[in-house]
């Protein structure tokens, strides 16, 4: 997967979901392992229904991925996803390497 | 031979880069301070800056644009908000509208770069906090892919140096 493909749309929706303190922790849980909403449910100070609606927002940013199994929602974290949150810190990071190398040239002149 | 180490916390959207210079850090401060260094390297490759206001002092506007292979311009801001020279400088990097006015409803990069003193050489530390999307859309607009293949060419060509 790489960035270019994915469109401003993707980009957007990770950055919102990740903006938040308890998604990144939600992210963080399920990444450990899968784990129900009801369970996620009592690690927060919030009801039920506010639990399930940041899943939702993971869930469309493609960070994490839900399964209905019996009367459980199941909860996963998506490596693909977060995958492309890190090429997104990755672009950042080769600029600057660009930008040391720059400088290191300028102060070379010296 | 510029070290560079790199800690990203991908989940709080953080990257915290750090690298060495064979240089003291009242030199390193330069290329900072003055915009004719500055606009040197500060743009991604194939996008020179021209800044055409750099007032580094605290509360301090820049303004910058840089220039693509098409001649296209892409604008650009600075506001300083901490200086303690030659050490530390904070300061929020966003894009600007055409006629340079700062679009703060877009991302706003806050920078924190810090210099240090290693037995004469300078260590640069530098964390950048990324909380918007708008930033990265300009970014791939931009053509990253291309400019870090030629910013490999210029480390490697620096490095053979």
């Amino acid at each position: 997967m790489v960035v270019e493909q994915a469109s401003d749309t993707e980009i957007d929706r990770i950055f919102q979901a990740l903006a938040d303190a308890t998604r990144r922790d939600i992210v963080r849980r399920v990444l450990q392992g899968e784990q129900s909403v009801s369970a996620l449910a009592s690690g927060y100070a919030m009801s039920f229904a506010a639990v399930q609606k940041h899943v939702a927002v993971l869930e469309r940013a493609a960070l994490v991925a839900k399964e209905r199994r019996g009367r459980e929602q199941l909860v996963r974290g998506n490596p693909d996803g977060l995958h492309r949150a890190q090429v997104i810190l990755d672009r950042f990071e080769e600029l600057w390497r660009h930008r040391t190398a720059s400088i290191a040239s300028i102060l070379a002149e010296d | 031979m510029t070290e560079i180490t790199v800690d990203k916390d991908f989940e709080a959207l953080t990257m915290t880069f750090v690298a060495e210079f064979d240089a003291p850090v009242e030199r390193v401060w330069q290329v900072w301070e003055d915009p004719r260094q500055l606009e040197r390297w500060w743009g991604p490759p194939g996008w020179p800056a021209t800044f055409t206001r750099h007032d580094f002092t605290v509360g301090g506007q820049s303004r910058y644009y840089m220039t693509g292979p098409d001649g296209e311009k892409a604008p650009g801001w600075w506001e300083i908000t901490a200086i303690e020279a030659p050490h530390r400088l904070v300061f929020d990097d966003g894009f600007a509208d055409d006629d340079g006015e700062p679009r703060r409803e877009d991302m706003v990069t806050t920078m924190t770069v810090t210099l240090e003193d290693i037995d004469g050489r300078t260590r640069m530390t530098n964390t950048g906090q990324f909380s918007d999307p708008a930033e990265f859309e300009k970014m791939l607009a931009m053509g990253m892919e291309d400019g870090m293949r030629q910013a490999v060419g210029q480390i490697d060509a620096i490095l053979a140096g």
